[in-house]
């Protein structure tokens, strides 16, 4: 079949910094001119055009009418810049992109709200910015505001919604847009988890409505539900394209999702006290592999590194992690008999810690790494969001999700052991009896 | 090969019977969008532009809605700001310099406001434009529409101060007795020549203002020059003959000029006027070719 979405060799340069760098002010440009000739002539141009760095290199593919398409890649892959270009808000260096279909992008919720205005004004403002016509949005409206659940507030100013009114309605203009291919960038990261399921579904109706969809996101979990076919960027480039469960295998074998490890080379830089240093943190596979993206049905290890300068303390290593949404998922500290409520002396110490597979939820997960004194509390050091790695349902079965492919709600997913017995063929109830 | 060759009558029923969803899988033979660097985004693509004239007209009320929001006054802002200065003036150069007796028979009062209200529109019109496109980062790095929406709402959404403004000046006209003429038929002439220049000038300034922030303070200290520069409390007759032709050079002298003429019935300086119009073309051409060169880059550096 003919693409709808056709792009070829597709290349972005930046320069590191630019953002700083061309603020610039006249007096710096017109300084710069003035040290330009001589700067040639000692064979070095100005430092600024040196740094630069390919956020896409060569990029190709080709999406037929009608697919979802997902987008994943670490930060800085180039996921980002892709959307930015195919929107139009950015333009590429090199190379060229066919679209044969009305594009609508969506690289943020409530994209130009305007806090003083209403609910109901805020509608026509944000969906005539996201390219709906007047008529459109008169058609659609009582849809938009039935979809964001805020009728009695509708002719109250935005400024005095609370973020979740303001998130559902901006989310709700934003579905109701529909041109023939959507970019969609990490919007659903908002919003809570019910209003999030509403969207997904939402998102799900557009696409089988013969609407092509992109969507990037760093969360595997809702791509590989959303999107039969992920393309994986790395630095810029292509790595993989192909069916999801494919390309998701691949993204967990390269361990391409977080910051699966930390280390503090230079002591001066290390979080420490004087009690205290921590030299690394690090997430291990079962098998003992530094990666950030971990199969929900194995174990993983959480590592800790640090150096006790002064002896004399007890010590109590613990772990604090945190979900994407920020909640406090659960604390665990250092149990172990052998230094517990034991005085540690100086030197190096390696603690780790292992969560059971099948406890945590997919999604992204914060690790904060702290050493602590109990008795008088201390707290030697803290390094919040330290790690971070991924969890991942590979669906092969193992894990409370089986074959079922909707969202899950809950911060943690335990497998657990049920036990069902047929009891009788008659049910009556018995009034404050338990059935036997 | 996937359609076989059917009789030409039955190509009717085929059309009927495709589900409505399968519509948008027809695609056009040639691409809607085609995003390169370069050579395609740099013509002034005016067919774009009037694709997106409802959002010219939704960002315009926007910024009038928001601009009074939360004021005792409201929209009386409009008409305060001409005509607190317009007092400040009579007084100061009215009674004070003596400059009432050289407005060829106009009450300085009038004569003043007649002056204020394009100014005052130029002015506001100017420095919100020009402003425009950095307070507007948001939406640059995030939707794509043409740029040059931005600061042309911004001068749009001035217009209706104006015709606020304008109100007052129909009420000073009578208070004076000012008779009215034909020459009033210039009026909305001049209206659409001031806000051609406000665009060209706020557009050019705002784009400039990406890149270099200098812009946002030099600008109130450019509109104030520029205030002193064209005839808006002093009639240009009052610049010797030799020194009139390089004053006219600033496009607002033809323009402000007019405005007195229309409304009072004075003879026309046409010569000034097409100067003035020639002046605002090329400032416009020359704004919207350099805004198109530098759009490129705003979503990178804005």
């Amino acid at each position: 079949m003919k693409p709808i979405v056709k792009v070829e060799h597709l290349s972005k340069q930046y320069q590191i910094g630019a953002r700083e760098a061309a603020y610039g002010t006249l007096r710096e440009s017109i300084v710069d001119l003035a040290r330009a000739p001589f700067q040639r002539l000692r064979g070095r141009t100005s430092d600024a055009t040196n740094q630069t760095i390919w956020a896409l290199k060569d990029v190709g593919f080709e999406i037929e009418p009608g697919e979802v398409v997902g987008i994943i890649g670490r930060n800085g892959a180039g996921k980002s810049t892709i959307l930015k270009i195919l929107s139009r808000i950015t333009e590429p260096t090199t190379g060229k992109v066919e679209l044969y279909g009305r594009v609508g992008s969506l690289l943020e919720v409530g994209t130009g709200f305007h806090p003083e205005l209403t609910g109901r004004e805020n509608i026509f403002l944000n969906g005539s910015i996201l390219g709906m016509g007047r008529h459109d949005i008169t058609s659609k409206f009582d849809e938009i505001v039935a979809f964001a659940e805020i009728e009695k507030f509708i002719d109250t100013p935005v400024k005095r919604y609370s973020s979740g009114m303001y998130v559902r309605l901006a989310f709700a203009v934003a579905a109701h847009l529909e041109p023939e291919i959507m970019l969609i960038d990490e919007v659903l990261a908002v919003g809570d988890a019910r209003f999030q399921r509403k969207c997904l579904t939402k998102m799900q109706d557009v696409g089988k409505q013969g609407h092509t969809v992109l969507f990037v996101s760093h969360n595997m979990s809702a791509i590989t539900r959303l999107c039969p076919r992920t393309i994986l960027f790395d630095q810029g480039r292509v790595l993989s394209d192909g069916p999801s469960h494919v390309v998701a295998r691949e993204y967990l074998r390269e361990g391409l999702g977080t910051t699966a490890a930390r280390e503090w080379t230079d002591s001066s830089k290390a979080p420490s006290s004087e009690v205290v240093r921590l030299r690394a943190v690090r997430v291990r596979d079962e098998k003992g592999e530094v990666t950030g993206v971990m199969d929900i049905s194995k174990p993983i290890a959480i590592e800790m590194e640090f150096v006790v300068l002064q002896g004399g303390y007890e010590l109590t290593p613990n772990y604090h992690f945190l979900n994407e949404q920020g909640e406090y998922v659960f604390v665990t500290a250092d149990n172990d008999p052998a230094w517990f409520n034991r005085p540690r002396p100086a030197g190096c110490f390696i603690s780790t810690a292992w969560i059971p597979g099948n406890l945590l939820a997919e999604g992204t997960m914060m690790v904060g790494a702290a050493v602590t004194t109990r008795e008088p509390e201390i707290i030697h050091v803290f390094e919040r969001d330290a790690v971070a790695f991924q969890v991942v349902d590979s669906m092969d079965g193992n894990s409370v999700r089986g074959d079922y492919s909707g969202h899950i709600p809950g911060v943690i997913r335990p497998l657990l052991q049920w036990e069902t017995r047929y009891t009788s063929e008659q049910c009556e109830i018995v009034a404050g009896g338990t059935p036997r | 090969m996937l359609k076989p060759a059917a009789p030409a009558d039955q190509t009717a029923i085929q059309i009927e019977a495709t589900p409505p969803k399968h519509t948008a899988h027809n695609l056009p033979d040639t691409p809607v969008v085609v995003i390169q660097p370069g050579s395609a985004w740099s013509a002034l693509n005016l067919r774009e532009l009037w694709a997106y004239r409802e959002l010219l007209f939704f960002l315009t009320w926007r910024d009038v809605k928001v601009r009074y929001k939360q004021t005792a006054l409201g929209v009386a802002w409009a008409i305060m700001q001409p005509l607190f200065t317009m007092l400040i003036f009579s007084l100061l150069f009215g009674r004070l310099a003596g400059m009432n007796t050289k407005t060829g028979g106009i009450p300085y009062p009038v004569f003043a406001y007649a002056g204020l209200l394009p100014w005052t529109f130029f002015a506001n019109a100017v420095t919100t434009s020009g402003n425009s496109l950095v307070g507007s980062a948001n939406l640059i790095t995030k939707v794509y529409f043409p740029r040059m929406i931005i600061p042309g709402a911004s001068v749009a959404a001035g217009l209706v101060d104006f015709s606020i403004a304008f109100v007052l000046l129909i009420g000073l006209m009578f208070y004076y007795k000012v008779a009215l003429t034909w020459n009033l038929l210039l009026f909305p002439v001049l209206v659409l020549l001031t806000s051609l220049l406000a665009l060209g000038v706020g557009m050019w300034l705002s784009a400039l203002n990406v890149k270099y922030r200098d812009i946002r303070f030099a600008l109130p200290f450019l509109v104030q020059l520029w205030m002193f520069a064209s005839p808006v409390f002093y009639p240009s007759n009052l610049l010797p003959e030799k020194w009139r032709v390089v004053f006219q050079f600033n496009p607002l002298v033809g323009i402000i000029d007019g405005y007195r003429s229309s409304l009072f019935g004075q003879p026309i300086d046409w010569t000034a006027l097409a100067l003035s119009a020639l002046l605002t073309t090329l400032m416009l051409v020359y704004a919207a070719y350099s805004f198109r060169r530098m759009e490129k880059t705003f979503a990178d550096i804005v």
